[in-house]
């Protein structure tokens, strides 16, 4: 394939600078047609969006898609169980199917790490990773990078800390490449056994405890402990991580006094997170939800509208 | 390059119209002045201090960004910015008076109403302009010009907000335009 006109959102190593903030400009302009009346705008009319999601999501495919229809576009739903899929049809069969249909944007979720770019070869489309197993989660990285900016005007300088599943966290990859590209110091803290064999290669310092990486932090960004990933044995029980790596009000007090929390949702309450940060003054995780919608509209239009969209095709291609 | 209206008539003009919307709303009540971005954000700016000059108080000001409204969004530019939008409160049953600084094919004004009825369901929505140039390829026409020119293809008409205030100025369309505002 040699078509240069496609134009793909599949990891964040494929940002420059410019087009990350490209993309968050942007967002700040979509940001305000949801506090509108009229919550829509033409821009999209007449383009196709297809969500193919193989991994069960409520929140992320929800946003894409008052994303796109809030641009106008036509959004279409297409989910694992409920596709030929279930009836033994191949991924490649299935997107070359969705292919044939001329659609302008794919959404992609899957459980396989490298399935947005396996995908991206296999259609005319711009594909926009919507995450692919431990690989990466662009639009959630800049929509927290978004929700920073918001709060702390720029990333510049700001400590960043990560904490807890880093291991099985494309959020934690994607955060910890993005925020430093505009500026930020992340810091990655988890149990020695949920942190990557390569977390050096991250190029961020790598805490296994809680406490060192949430002293003077300005964001603290907990992760979920992904039950479903969980296989083996990495730590005794749930109660045990909890009060070991789990953000309390106590703890987050070594942070910074303007610390906001973070969390990319959906929380275990309880487990890496208490009820009262959650719920506090410092929790920011429902204005994480806002902005993804502002961002997703953000990439949609790049991705439909531009010729290079946010990130021109990746070497190799 | 000629200069078609300095910052005197510009000046002059401008209060004219002024006096024009205030004497047909019989005042300024329910009146909302929403300049088009970004031309029309000046010209809407000095438009107001007339107003207010003219009755000794001020009135609602706003902006639209219409790239979000563009008919030609998938073939224009490569990476048009989007910029920001704000109406000061909801339109409903409001006289709203679109400000623009030049209209031409009368495509800007199109988009700009349909962002406006966005906000709200207006009483009524007018249109005033620095310069209509001619050259429309859509059945709109200004309520309120200040000057009416006849500019051909070859030309383009640029309003510049300069130290003594905006003026009108014709020039080669191939001349650079004005570099980007940075909010």
């Amino acid at each position: 394939m040699t078509d240069s006109h496609v134009r793909h959102l599949l990891q964040v190593k494929d940002l420059d600078r410019t087009a990350a903030e490209r993309i968050l400009d942007t967002a700040r302009a979509f940001e305000e047609v949801a506090r509108r009346p009229i919550k829509k705008v033409p821009t999209l009319r007449g383009k196709t969006v297809v969500n193919l999601f193989y991994e069960a999501s409520t929140r992320t495919r929800t946003s894409f898609e008052l994303a796109g229809k809030r641009l106008s576009a036509d959004v279409v739903n297409v989910g694992g169980s409920s596709s030929s899929t279930s009836k033994g049809e191949t991924l490649s069969d299935t997107v070359r199917t969705i292919d044939a249909m001329h659609p302008d944007v794919i959404v992609v979720r899957h459980a396989a790490s490298g399935a947005a770019e396996y995908v991206a070869r296999r259609t005319r489309a711009a594909i926009v990773n919507a995450g692919d197993g431990l690989h990466q989660h662009p639009t959630q990285a800049l929509l927290d990078a978004f929700t920073i900016l918001s709060h702390k005007g720029s990333l510049k300088g700001l400590t960043v800390a990560i904490c807890g599943d880093i291991l099985h966290s494309r959020v934690a990859r994607s955060n910890a490449e993005l925020l430093p590209l505009l500026g930020a110091n992340v810091r990655l803290a988890g149990p020695a056994t949920l942190l990557p064999h390569d977390a050096d290669a991250l190029g961020c310092p790598v805490f296994d405890r809680l406490e060192p990486a949430l002293e003077g932090a300005d964001v603290v960004m907990m992760l979920r402990i992904q039950r479903e990933r969980l296989g083996g044995a990495f730590f005794p029980t749930l109660r045990e991580y909890s009060r070991v790596y789990g953000l309390n009000r106590k703890r987050l007090e070594l942070a910074h006094p303007d610390a906001i929390v973070m969390h990319p949702g959906p929380l275990n309450r309880g487990v890496e997170i208490s009820d009262d940060v959650a719920d506090g003054p410092s929790s920011v995780i429902l204005e994480q939800v806002e902005a993804g919608v502002a961002v997703r509209m953000a990439v949609l239009y790049l991705s439909a509208n531009e010729p290079e969209g946010p990130v021109s095709r990746p070497a190799g291609l | 390059m000629r200069v078609l209206i300095d910052p005197n008539g510009v000046s002059r003009g401008l209060r004219r119209v002024a006096g024009e919307i205030v004497e047909r709303h019989r005042g300024t009540e329910n009146l909302v002045i929403v300049g088009i971005r970004r031309g029309g954000v000046a010209v809407a700016r000095d438009l107001v201090h007339w107003i207010q000059d003219h009755e000794g108080h001020g009135v609602p000001v706003g902006m639209v960004d219409i790239t979000l409204y563009r008919d030609d969004v998938a073939t224009a530019l490569p990476n048009p910015r989007i910029g920001p939008s704000s109406i000061p409160c909801s339109l409903d049953g409001k006289t709203v008076v679109l400000v623009d600084d030049v209209v031409y094919t009368g495509r800007t004004v199109r988009a700009a109403l349909d962002a406006v009825l966005d906000y709200g369901r207006p009483h009524c929505i007018e249109l005033a302009a620095l310069v209509d140039r001619g050259g429309r390829e859509l059945p709109i026409q200004p309520t309120y010009v200040v000057r009416t020119v006849e500019v051909g293809d070859s030309e383009r008409v640029d309003v510049v907000d300069g130290e003594d205030g905006l003026s009108a100025i014709v020039q080669d369309m191939g001349t650079p335009t004005i570099p980007p505002e940075h909010p």
